[in-house]
């Protein structure tokens, strides 16, 4: 359970980072629309509609990160089973090697 | 006669160009182009968003752009920022209240320092600006465009004018009762508009 949550908070971590890069590093708020602009040629006004697209921010990343950090957190609850039984299986091989 | 018949028809055309109405120019645009941007540059926190719900009349005289009056609307629940969360606080009740204050609006009264150069008009516009129920009187710069015959251009199968008016200028929105207690350094108490705005006056 210990590797499993660890391996699952490195997952979260590295997702939450590749995430937000590939989508521009955005630096402020998480966006859930974006601004396409459009010029009136007789105007010569610039026209502003939103298109939905989610753009992540700071705020996604931040949470990723503490989202991560908290898996880390709670697996450090966990006992590592695998050692022990690693750890008993060398001393039984030990004893059988002696006997 | 016909020489009778010619002055008198030269008399009527010299006679109603001297007393020719101003033109009415009608703001709710077909195309939705016409737009209004707000800026917020907090020392921690820029916001920015737009509005595109806009209405309303001016009256405009191409021989005394100095004249000029008039009001314009904004639909308060077209204001939009990219975050959808952001946009639900800002309509909400300590923001905008978009519910019980559905229109933000300015009433032009005078114009002062009038200049104009060819169709090109710029001045400074004194008026009431009204926000969450809250008048003010402000004056800001203003440029006025007149697009003689060009709404045809634009609308098919219609004739007439058009008027661009663009205008920036800064608020406090402590003026206006926004939200006045959030923190400053999160959300700028200083907000920046710039309208872009376009209207028509069909013959």
């Amino acid at each position: 359970m210990k590797r499993v949550l660890q391996i699952l908070a490195l997952a979260v971590a590295i997702f939450a980072v590749v995430f937000w890069l590939a989508a521009g590093a955005q630096r402020g708020w998480t966006k859930t629309s974006i601004p396409v602009r459009s010029v009136d040629e007789i105007t010569g006004i610039e026209g502003i509609t939103y298109k939905k697209q989610f753009v992540p921010g700071l705020d996604f990343l931040g949470a990723g990160l503490l989202g991560a950090g908290f898996l880390t957190g709670v697996s450090l609850f966990f006992r590592e089973k695998n050692k022990t039984k690693t750890n008993r299986t060398s001393i039984q091989q030990a004893t059988t090697k002696i006997i | 006669m016909t020489k009778q018949f010619t002055a008198l028809l030269v008399l009527t055309a010299l006679g109603s160009s001297a007393y020719a109405a101003p033109l009415t120019f009608d703001f709710k645009d077909p195309k939705g182009v016409n737009n209004a941007v707000f800026k917020l540059d907090a020392p921690l926190e820029a916001i920015s968003g737009s509005a595109n719900g806009i209405t309303g009349t001016v009256t405009f005289d191409p021989e005394k752009p100095g004249d000029t009056k008039g009001k314009i609307v904004v639909t308060t629940a077209s204001l939009h920022v990219p975050n959808s969360m952001m946009n639900e606080h800002m309509h909400g009740g300590q923001w905008l209240d978009v519910a019980k204050q559905p229109e933000i609006t300015f009433e032009a009264k005078s114009l002062k320092n009038v200049k104009t150069t060819g169709d090109s008009t710029s001045a400074d516009v004194t008026g009431t600006f009204t926000v969450k129920g809250v008048a003010k009187e402000l004056t800001a710069p203003i440029k006025l465009t007149y697009l003689k015959g060009k709404l045809g251009e634009r609308v098919p199968k219609m004739n007439g004018d058009l008027l661009v008016i663009r205008s920036t200028f800064t608020i406090k929105r402590s003026d206006f009762g926004i939200n006045p207690s959030a923190p400053q350094d999160k959300v700028s108490d200083e907000i920046s508009i710039t309208l872009s705005i376009a209207g028509a006056s069909p013959r």
